[in-house]
């Protein structure tokens, strides 16, 4: 499967908040992060995981694929680009395209801004920045192999079911070993449209 | 081992063909790429300074970033084998308080607190200050004088803080903010193997196959950490977490023990009672190595299961569970932190969980011992050379004769000059209270933020006829004095600090401190000039008094003689004791059972549960326990600046459960019998019912330590902060969260201020900051 890559463990994630102040720090969009936490169980339980862009592969990453201005740069190396600054027109077809709600506009620049997996780092040899610093390993960068290597029996996925559709990923999730499913439901059912409930 | 660019040379080094594996290909990185510890981009004009965290006591190794300028401007991770690149939020936004819009510049005065503070020269302020001091003490006496210093300076400075007050002032009242921290893991330790530190470093975290973490809130207080502690579970190691709420560990813990604030002395009898019943006691190491073994045994036979059960409110059957796990485990280790060691019975809550892994035998062993938590940077360094109110320099006791005159030759002063023992911290501000104490010099430390009980400790302040204040940035504290001096930040200095492995470690100097400001060594070395002392304290920098300090320690348990500047920046970090320079330091203690007591034994002592200080009655049935957020460090002066860590957690919240009827976001008002405050309810299942918890890196109005007690251990003088009686009731509104005062002259850093007004709870479900999706 994939090469170098990060790979999302939720069950250490302790929602810190070091990967959302490390991607502030990196030089290509300093300030400003591309991560977000998400809770998955409020009220009821501390658990969280943060939200990167999946890198997709197939479909080759939908975010470009609607880009009405081809802004969205995907590497060969399975990266995806955020949208190159002198070609956005800040449509913002992107962020209704991505599966995994990860791109974001700018409203007052016009611009979107995404994940690029740290692409001044990576391409340097180093790890992303919230990678590096995840102080818990809830967001690991490397080789599936050096993950297994360092957690014994940890089985990854990176293929994520929307109702029809199955969308790959360069970036891989960490799942319960004694619950593996393939491929991983993304996202929650729908339950209103509209107003509308739509539950079956 | 500690990787420094420099050493490695420049990143050329690496041997690479860009012409074969461009960047940004896979080749290139198969081809070696650049190691992520080596990177340094001289291209750029950027010099990467190895350092350390200024913040908690895991002191994670990190780069500052300085710009061609010589300023620092960023921050890069770094291979420490302490934090192997890891950061915890606040170490990524750490830097940004170096060249802070707030930093004070210039020494700030005013005669009486009538007037503002105005800015003055150097001159002006320190004449006005020898003269205060001058004067309170020919009227009142030398102990009419106090100094309070702070566990976040280098070792080198807090040396200094015991040094200046005793030789320079001859006050005997001299104490720091580690008081609030972990004194009481440190008189338990000093009762049961006479020294002063965790037994076992970081690393045997990962060889252990049962963890027990006791009021240890790993994943904020000390993210970094939590590393280890995954380790372990990947290895198989039981993980049982004993604390009032479900933490982000907590949650993953193969027992999590919710029980009652201020029980833990009860509950950890009873886990010994099981151990015993079971037959699970290592009798052979107990034999060997123990001394009172017998009493406590007796002791635990008053503690049954369901004794505990009632007491701290949990099934008797999770007793059992955790007595089996960490009994039965081959190899066993228990940490903890404030949650067990803020209470009135403090120390003795330490010592019960010190009888569990001696009765046991995991002591002493790779991945089998103990160890505490520190909460500040230098938590475990601050006290070891002298600024705690009864030790002097290398842990030495203040009333032991020969160790007073081992110090006074150092000193070059007579053992009659040396003052007796002083008070702690909270019984100082008791004295300010009472005009024992008339002036006072504060370093480093924040005491309108930090103290319990505000009420008193802002009455005890505003009683002093003459305060100072060193800081960096004008804190609640600092704005009540007559006199503040303007200091360096940590980037701007070099010295030592121990963390919680007590691993010595040097941080280095990454730029040159603003205009205007000085190091706190040259503050109080020039004080003790003006006020006659100054040929004790002729030290040109950090370096000089690390020769003194390590002079003073040698032959004493904290031995540092064989600990130098050169050795850390090879090694890493040293861990005490270190008597000579070929002596490769201590990181595991009583590999071979001895102890550091004349006999070589532990020393189990016998704890009786009693219940916390504040009791409970029908106004007030609750339990409130206060604690941290990971985003704000301490009293909340360093970090309440820092944009991204005020936008993760921006206000503090009441933490309640769902049976009390709150909605998210409702204005809870939480009254003590010191006072009531208005917070948002943060409603979640992660808390007991009868339990609130409240994080207390605000101020007054809108602060936990308002609501708290101070009753003090009477061994340890910590405050109990963890539990007190309380009640909720439904509110109006919610008050303003304060921003934290600026020095005149100087403008708010604007993007600090965001959110301030929001009247909108913390939104994440457990409270713990808000996330960013805009």
């Amino acid at each position: 499967m994939m090469g170098r890559t990060i790979f999302i463990d939720p069950g250490r994630c302790i929602g810190c908040q070091a990967c959302v102040s490390a991607c502030r720090e990196c030089d290509s969009h300093r300030g400003k992060s591309m991560i977000h936490l998400d809770y998955t169980d409020e009220g009821s339980s501390v658990a969280s995981l943060p939200t990167v862009c999946m890198h997709c592969e197939d479909p080759v990453a939908p975010c470009a694929e609607v880009c009405p201005a081809d802004a969205i740069l995907v590497t060969a190396d399975g990266v995806v680009q955020q949208a190159d600054t002198t070609r956005c027109i800040g449509c913002a077809n992107c962020v209704n395209a991505c599966p995994f709600g990860v791109p974001k506009i700018d409203l007052q620049a016009k611009l979107q801004m995404k994940c690029n997996l740290c692409y001044d780092r990576t391409a340097y040899g180093l790890a992303p920045m919230c990678a590096t610093v995840c102080p818990t390993g809830a967001l690991f960068y490397g080789t599936v192999e050096e993950l297994q290597a360092e957690r014994p029996g940890v089985q990854v996925a990176d293929t994520f079911v929307f109702g029809e559709s199955e969308v790959r990923t360069g970036v891989a999730m960490v799942v319960p070993a004694e619950r593996v499913r393939w491929p991983v439901p993304g996202g929650l059912p729908v339950v209103e449209i509209n107003g509308k409930d739509v539950r079956p | 081992m500690t990787a420094d660019p420099r050493a490695a040379g420049p990143s050329t080094a690496v041997p690479l063909d860009p012409a074969l594996a461009p960047p940004g290909t896979r080749g290139f990185r198969d081809a070696g790429g650049i190691p992520a510890d080596r990177w340094h981009a001289d291209q750029n004009g950027e010099t990467l300074v190895p350092t350390h965290c200024c913040f908690c006591g895991v002191q994670c190794g990190m780069y500052l970033r300085v710009d061609h300028g010589g300023k620092v401007f960023g921050v890069e991770p770094r291979n420490h084998d302490i934090n192997r690149m890891r950061l915890c939020p606040k170490g990524i936004n750490a830097y940004q308080q170096v060249n802070h819009p707030d930093r004070l510049t210039a020494p700030l005065m005013r005669r009486s607190r009538d007037e503002e503070l105005r800015e003055v020269s150097w001159d002006e302020a320190l004449d006005f200050t020898v003269s205060e001091i001058r004067r309170i003490q020919r009227e009142h006496g030398n102990d009419a004088f106090g100094v309070l210093g702070g566990a976040s300076l280098f070792s080198e400075k807090t040396y200094l803080v015991g040094k200046f007050a005793r030789v320079a002032l001859r006050t005997r009242h001299v104490d720091y903010n580690g008081r609030l921290c972990m004194v009481s893991a440190a008189g338990a330790n000093k009762l049961a193997f006479n020294i002063d530190r965790a037994g076992n470093p970081f690393s045997d975290i990962l060889l252990t196959d049962c963890l027990l973490l006791a009021g240890a809130n790993v994943g904020e207080c000390f993210p970094v950490l939590t590393q280890y502690v995954w380790g372990a579970r990947d290895r198989g190691a039981a993980l049982i977490v004993v604390d009032p709420r479900e933490t982000a560990v907590a949650r993953t813990a193969d027992i999590h023990v919710a029980l009652k604030p201020g029980t833990d002395s009860a509950f950890f009898n009873a886990v010994l009672n099981v151990v015993i019943e079971e037959g699970l006691t290592d009798e052979a190491f107990l034999a060997a190595h123990a001394d009172g073994w017998d009493e406590v045994k007796a002791n635990a036979a008053q503690y049954p299961p369901s004794r505990a059960a009632e007491i701290c409110g949990v099934p008797a059957e999770q007793v059992v569970q955790v007595a089996r796990a960490f009994a039965r485990a081959p190899k066993a280790m228990a940490f903890h932190a404030r949650g067990i060691e803020h209470h009135t019975q403090g120390v003795e809550n330490c010592l019960t969980v010190i009888n569990l892994c001696a009765a046991t035998g995991h002591l002493g062993k790779p991945g089998a011992g103990y160890g505490t938590l520190t909460g500040q940077g230098n938590g475990q360094g601050g006290r070891e050379h002298g600024q705690k109110s009864d030790l002097l320099p290398g842990g030495r006791s203040i009333l032991n004769e020969e160790h007073r005159r081992q110090i006074c030759e150092i000193w070059g002063i007579e053992e009659s000059e040396l003052p007796a023992a002083g008070t702690s911290m909270m019984e100082m501000v008791w004295q300010m209270q009472r005009r024992e104490i008339r002036g006072l010099i504060g370093i480093c430390n924040n005491p309108f933020v930090s103290l319990p009980n505000y009420a008193v400790v802002k009455d005890g302040y505003d009683a002093t006829e003459f305060h100072a204040q060193f800081d960096f940035f004008l804190s609640e504290t600092a704005a009540n004095a007559h006199v503040v001096f303007p200091v360096t930040v940590w980037a701007e200095d070099e010295g030592v600090m121990a963390n919680a492995e007590a691993r010595v470690v040097k941080h280095n100097k990454a730029q040159e401190p603003p205009s205007g400001v000085r190091t706190d060594t040259w503050v109080m070395c020039e004080l003790a000039r003006r006020l006659g002392a100054g040929d004790k304290f002729a030290f040109g920098g950090s370096r000089d008094v690390f020769d003194e300090l390590r002079r003073a320690s040698a032959g004493t348990v904290i031995d540092y003689s064989g600990i130098t500047y050169e050795r850390l920046e090879e090694t890493g970090g040293i861990a005490w004791p270190c008597p000579s320079t070929d002596h490769p330091g201590t990181p595991r203690l009583f590999e071979d059972g001895t102890t550091y007591h004349a006999d070589g034994k532990i020393h189990m002592q016998v704890v009786e549960w009693h219940p916390p200080a504040d009791p409970y009655d029908d106004e007030h049935p609750m339990s409130l326990t206060t604690g941290r957020t990971v985003a704000h460090f301490l009293s909340g002066n360093q970090t309440r600046r820092l944009g991204a860590l005020v936008e993760q957690t921006p206000r503090p919240w009441a933490e309640v459960h769902p049976s009390h009827g709150f909605r998210n976001g409702e204005p809870v008002r939480v009254v003590t019998r010191r006072g009531s405050e208005v917070f948002p309810a943060l409603v979640t299942e992660a808390i007991r019912p009868d339990t609130v918890f409240i994080p207390y890196h605000w101020p007054a109005p809108t602060s936990a330590n308002v609501l708290t007690i101070d009753a003090l251990d009477p061994r340890s003088k910590i405050p109990e902060y963890k539990v007190c009686a309380c009640r909720i009731e439904h509110a109006a509104a919610i008050d303003e969260v304060p921003a934290p005062p600026v020095a005149p002259g100087h403008v708010a850093y604007p993007e600090t201020q965001v959110s301030r007004t929001d009247p909108l709870p913390p939104t994440a479900p457990q409270g713990r900051g808000t996330s960013e999706r805009s």
